[in-house]
Formats: C-alpha cells, structure tokens, sequence
C-alpha cells in the first residue's frame, strides 16, 4: 500500500514537475536575463552594456561589486521621458478600442456558427481557421494594397461612386484597428463559439415558455451565460494586441505611438539594450494585472462548475 | 402550502369529476383536427383531442409516438402543419410561446444556472412585470408549496435532483398559468422519490385547481396520477379513457399490451349472442366464454385479453365441461415478494402468465417448478378484443 502511495506521488511530480521545468527553461529564465540586462547600463561594446559577468576573471568579490552596480536607473528614464508613457497609454488605448471592435464583430459571428445546421458548423469552423494557413506577414501586407490611398478600397467606393477623394486610412490608427480586428478575429471567435455552442437551448425555450421575448432573452440568458467565452476571448486579443509591432509597423505610419515598437526601436535604432529590456519588463508588469484577473476569473467559474 | 380545508372541500368534486361524459361541457383545450409534418415523416396524423378545465390528462406512448410534439405545439415551440389549437376559444395557431397562458415543466428541468432558486421562480413575473413586493411575496409562495423556504439564494448547481425537479416545478406555477404542462417530469428521479412525488403532484393539482397535462412514456405514473390516459402510438391516438377503464377494458392489443403485463390469446368467435360470446382457441382446453357487449360475428378473429392477476392457478383440473381453461406446467417462477408470477407452458407451446398474491409467507411452495397446472378464470374477467 505504502509502495503505491509512493510510486503515485513520483507520477504526481513528473505531472507537476513537466510544465514547471518547461515554464523555467522558457520562461523564467530568458525573463531573469532580460531583467538583469534592465539593470545594467548601456554602453558602446559588444554587448552593448555593462557589468557582463566572468566568474572565473572577476572572483568573488569582483561579481558582487558589479551586482552592486545594478540601479533601477533606465526604469527611472522610462519614467522621465514621457514617450515611454505615451507609447504604454496608446498601446493599452489601441488594445481596449480594438478588442471592443472585436467583440463587436465576433460575437454575431460566433452566435452565428453556434445556432447553424450541426452539420455545416465544422466547415464554418474551418472558414475562420482557415487564415491561419497563410503566412500573418504577408496577410498584413496585403491589407496595405486594400487600404493605400490607390488602393482596392478606395478605388472600389469611388468606382461606385459613393466617395470622391480617396480615404484617408492608411497610415492611421484606423488602419492599425482594422488589421488588429482582421488578425485576431480567431482568437474572440472561437472562445465565444465554444461557450455559445455549449449553450442548451431549452433554457431559451423555457425563458420564451415564461414570457421573455427573443431579444430580451438574449440579454438575460445567452449573454449572461457567454461572459466566460467573452473574458476568455477578451484576454486572448487584448494581451497580445497591447504588444503588437508588425501591425502598427506596416499599417499604422510613424504617427501611430505603439510600446511594441517603440521598443523595436529601442533596441535595434538605437541599440539601448537595457533601457529596452525596462520597457519590455514593465510591458509584461502592466500585463500581469489583465492576466491575475482572468485567472482569478476563471478559478471562480471552475469552483462554480463543481 | 395552501390549508387542507380547500382539499377536502374538493374531494367529492374529484370523486364524481368526469365533464368528458358532458355533453354540453366546453373542452379548456382542444386540438382539431392537428397534423404534423417534418419533411416526409408525419409525427401527428389528423388529431382531434379535447382535455377539460381542471383535468389532469396524461399523453402516454413510447418515444417517437408524437405525445411530446403535440405538448410542444400547445406550449408554441412547434407549429401544427394542419389543423387548430384552441385554449380557452382561442385559436392559438401562430401566437408565440412567449405569449400563451401555458407554462411548461420541461424534462430537462432547464432551470437558468447563473440565476438563484429566487429568481428562476420570479422570471416569469418580472416578464410579466409584476410589482416587486408582489413578486417577492408570489416567490416565497411558491417556495413554500415545494418545501424549498430556505434554498432560495441557492444556484441550481448546489441543490440535488429531487430539489431541482421542485425549483421547476415552482417555476412553472408561478405566473399561475391556465395549463401547466409537464414534460416527463420524473424521469430524473429514482423510483421512491418519483413514486412519492406522483402523489405530490396530484394533490398539487386538485389544492391549485389547475389543468396539468403530463408527458410520460411510464404507464405507472400516468395510471397514477391522471384523470384520463391518452396511449398514443405512431402519431395517432389509439384510447382515450381513465385509467380504470384503460386498464379493464383497452380497446386494442396495442393498448392492452403496453398498460400493465396482459395474456393475449388468439381465438375464433364460435357463437355470439350479444350478451356472452363463445370462442374457440388452440390454446385452451374446451371454449372460451366472455361477457361482453362487443359486436361481433361467427367467423371473425378475435383475442383475448386476460390480465395475470385474473388468472386462478390450480394443481387439480376444473370439472369436466368448464369453460376458460388452459393447461401446462409452471415453466419459471418470478418470486417479488409481495406477489409471485407463474409462467405456464401450454401444451402447444405457448407461455402464459399467472400472478399469485403471497398472502400468506411462503415458507413452502404449494405449487413448484414443472407441476402441471390448471389455469382458469370468469367470463367477466377476460376482454375481447376484435382489433
């Protein structure tokens, strides 16, 4: 009995052990070199700053006195500078707005595929997977010919004849909230499916059985119980939208102030490799509170699914 | 609960409650003429059914028979493809669910999960826009009538089945509907609750005064708890009548066979004089006599139906000359306690059952495996069926 016990609790730390020892290797340990090199201090060498630790040249006392000079000096510039300020804003801005446009767009689409014939709901699946297949890159690029001035859009109102002048969105934050919405569509489509999917309709016909019209059904039945498609598809778009840079790089012109490249910029423009190590620690600081309240969120919808 | 005086009160009202004999009664429902289609398959074959205010009317029939597509088009979630749906005089063809004064108990209980016990039970009254303090005293009533005071903050995730089947039910009542339909309401439950809760329900109906119409496939809970019994089958209603009358005297095989256990034994009308009628069968001994009213003429097939409990069992053979005799031996024995079932080989092959009642506790068995029996029974005891 007692051996049982034993081999069982072996089994339990491999289970544990697995994606703890992937999520160090992975993660925390690049997370600790980034970190380090956001205390350090730039300089002009290769890698451009300093301490750069030699155990073996520098002894003991040399290693702890460059730790020593560690400071939180480049999170300090992060804050004298208000372009890092403004760039954190903005993106959060950029994320909220797209993720609100997403959920708008999404949420039909997902009610849709979840109330289709069963039989035509895989294909619809594979319809909004099926961008995927295509490289992002290219994708985004190809918005750029859509939305340039002489673009397929604007040539296409202005041969109907519904505008004159062509549009004004490449370039823009309008452009930056259309390839958002466009790239991450999947990721609020498919939380949002699998919660409406889920959802038994004889609670409709009850709330229809006691009075409640569709519409005022929908609101007191289906969106209530779609919240947890809703946060989850919310924080799939929202987190990575905040640090998106190749969406703002190609569509969004040098106007349009986003963290992901102001930290690109950082780093390969001006080769600040600590101060951009700060940003992107503080980027994931400022993440951190959407992630804790979603899992939050869902530990509370785990305990009341028991 | 409401006070038992009101019960009582309506006691002999139930007693002699039977407004189907009426003439002049105004059916509460009544289907005309109904017909449902889906696609090519026909689910409700040209219906005409009435059900009487304050009835408690069971649709009976196994699955696919159509008994829960014709609830659903009185509840509105199905259209009838021909044919009418009147309540109360109103044709309710084309008036949506959410507009009909029917509310429905449905099987899966469909209680809205991110709601209290509270307010599951208020939302047909906030529909409704009932005022809060009406609303709030309406819910505790029906609380109470359930036995569920003290669970109403609860979600439904914390309550057991049973209680849930209660919150559903409350539910359904709230709004005090004209017709409370109920969706094979225990057939979540086990056999003791549900046994317990058919009684419940019963009285539930004569204390509320209401109009229950049940969905059930169990002939036990429909004999039990209804004031007449529909058996349906293939869409098509095959006998409407109490249950009383379901049981003595079906109509057809179909119904005979699918109320309670029933011998059914295929014979030849020999004589008929309206009163009595003699048959012939290869299952028995000598004739078989039954006092019956059905017409019927020399010649014609004809069955009989004769339920195990009218089967007297005997190691002795009867008198020469008797009438209603089968002979064979005790095949197997069903022991269930309170009573025994005999199955009896005939001599041609056949299998017929006997039910013993165990008055007696049966330290020894007067009749055992493979002693040859006598099985006999009254004219008046068999039915004759021509169908």
């Amino acid at each position: 009995m007692a051996k049982r016990a034993g081999d069982r609790s072996w089994q339990r730390a491999i289970e544990i052990g697995l994606p703890f020892l992937w999520l160090i290797v992975l993660f925390l340990v690049p997370f600790l070199i980034v970190f380090k090199i956001s205390l350090s201090t730039a300089t002009i060498a290769q890698p451009p700053y300093v301490p750069t630790f030699d155990l073996l040249a520098d002894g003991l006392s040399g290693t702890l006195d460059k730790i020593r000079s560690f400071s939180l000096e480049n999170y300090a510039f992060l804050f004298d500078d208000s372009l890092y300020i403004n760039s954190y804003l903005s993106s959060l801005r950029i994320a909220a707005i797209s993720t609100a446009l997403l959920l708008l767009v999404g949420y039909p689409i997902a009610y849709g595929m979840a109330r289709a014939p069963k039989s035509i709901r895989p294909m619809l699946l594979m319809m909004v997977i099926l961008p995927f297949w295509t490289s992002f890159l290219i994708r985004v690029y190809a918005w750029i010919g859509i939305l340039k001035p002489e673009g397929l859009l604007s040539g296409f109102l202005i041969w109907l004849g519904i505008i004159n002048e062509p549009l004004v969105i490449m370039n823009t934050e309008k452009a930056v909230f259309i390839g958002i919405v466009y790239s991450y569509l999947p990721f609020m489509v498919l939380p949002l499916y699998a919660s409406l999917e889920k959802l038994d309709t004889t609670l409709l016909e009850a709330a229809a059985d006691l009075g409640c019209p569709p519409i005022k059904a929908f609101w007191q039945i289906t969106f209530p119980l779609s919240i947890p498609g809703i946060v989850a598809g919310c924080m799939l778009c929202f987190i990575p939208a905040v640090g998106e840079f190749v969406i703002p790089d190609l569509l969004g012109g040098s106007d349009v102030l986003m963290i992901g490249r102001t930290l690109w910029n950082e780093f390969f423009l001006n080769r600040d490799w600590a101060v951009s190590s700060a940003v992107a620690v503080l980027l994931l600081l400022v993440l951190i509170v959407p992630i804790v309240i979603y899992q939050n969120f869902q530990q509370r919808q785990l305990e009341a699914d028991r | 609960m409401p006070p038992a005086p009101a019960k009582a009160a309506l006691g002999p009202v139930r007693r002699a409650f039977s407004p189907w004999n009426d003439p002049d009664a105004v059916p509460l429902i009544r289907f005309e003429n109904v017909t449902k289609k889906y696609g090519d398959f026909t689910a409700i074959d040209n219906l005409t059914l009435n059900i009487y205010e304050r009835e408690f009317f069971a649709l009976l029939g196994p699955s696919g028979c159509g008994k829960t597509t014709l609830m659903r088009m009185l509840a509105g979630f199905d259209e009838p493809t021909e044919g009418r749906v009147i309540l109360a005089g109103q044709d309710l063809v084309g008036v949506p669910p959410y507009r009909r004064p029917v509310n429905m108990m449905f099987q899966s209980y469909a209680l809205f999960p991110h709601m209290s016990v509270a307010d599951n039970i208020a939302f047909g009254l906030k529909q409704a826009n009932v005022p809060r303090a009406e609303r709030d005293e309406r819910v505790k009533e029906m609380l109470r009538l359930v036995k569920l005071e003290k669970f109403g903050a609860r979600k439904p995730h914390q309550l057991s089945g049973g209680q849930r089947q209660r919150v559903a039910l409350a539910r359904s009542l709230a709004l005090k509907p004209k017709v409370l339909l109920l969706d094979e309401p225990l057939g979540a439950l086990d056999k003791k609750l549900r046994e317990e809760t058919q009684f419940e329900l019963t009285d539930l109906q004569v204390t509320l005064g209401m109009t229950f119409l049940i969905v059930t496939h169990d002939q036990e809970e429909a004999m039990t708890v209804a004031d007449r019994i529909a058996v349906m089958n293939q869409g098509e209603i095959i006998q409407v009548a109490t249950p009383g009358e379901i049981y003595e005297q079906p109509s057809s095989r179909y119904v005979a066979d699918f109320i309670g256990d029933v011998n059914i034994i295929p014979a030849k009308v020999a004589e008929a004089d309206g009163q009595a009628i003699r048959l012939a069968s290869a299952w028995t001994e000598g004739p078989i006599e039954i006092a019956t009213s059905v017409p019927t003429s020399p010649g014609a097939d004809a069955w009989v139906a004769l339920r195990p409990e009218k089967v007297k069992i005997a190691l002795q053979p009867p008198a020469p000359g008797t009438a209603n005799v089968l002979a064979g031996e005790v095949w197997d024995i069903g022991y269930l306690g309170d009573l025994s079932i005999y199955r009896v080989k005939l001599s041609s092959g056949e299998i017929v059952k006997a039910q013993v009642s165990n008055a007696t506790r049966l330290v020894e068995r007067p009749i055992t495996w493979e002693d040859k029996v006598w099985l006999t029974w009254a004219p008046e005891q068999a039915v004759l069926l021509t169908n």
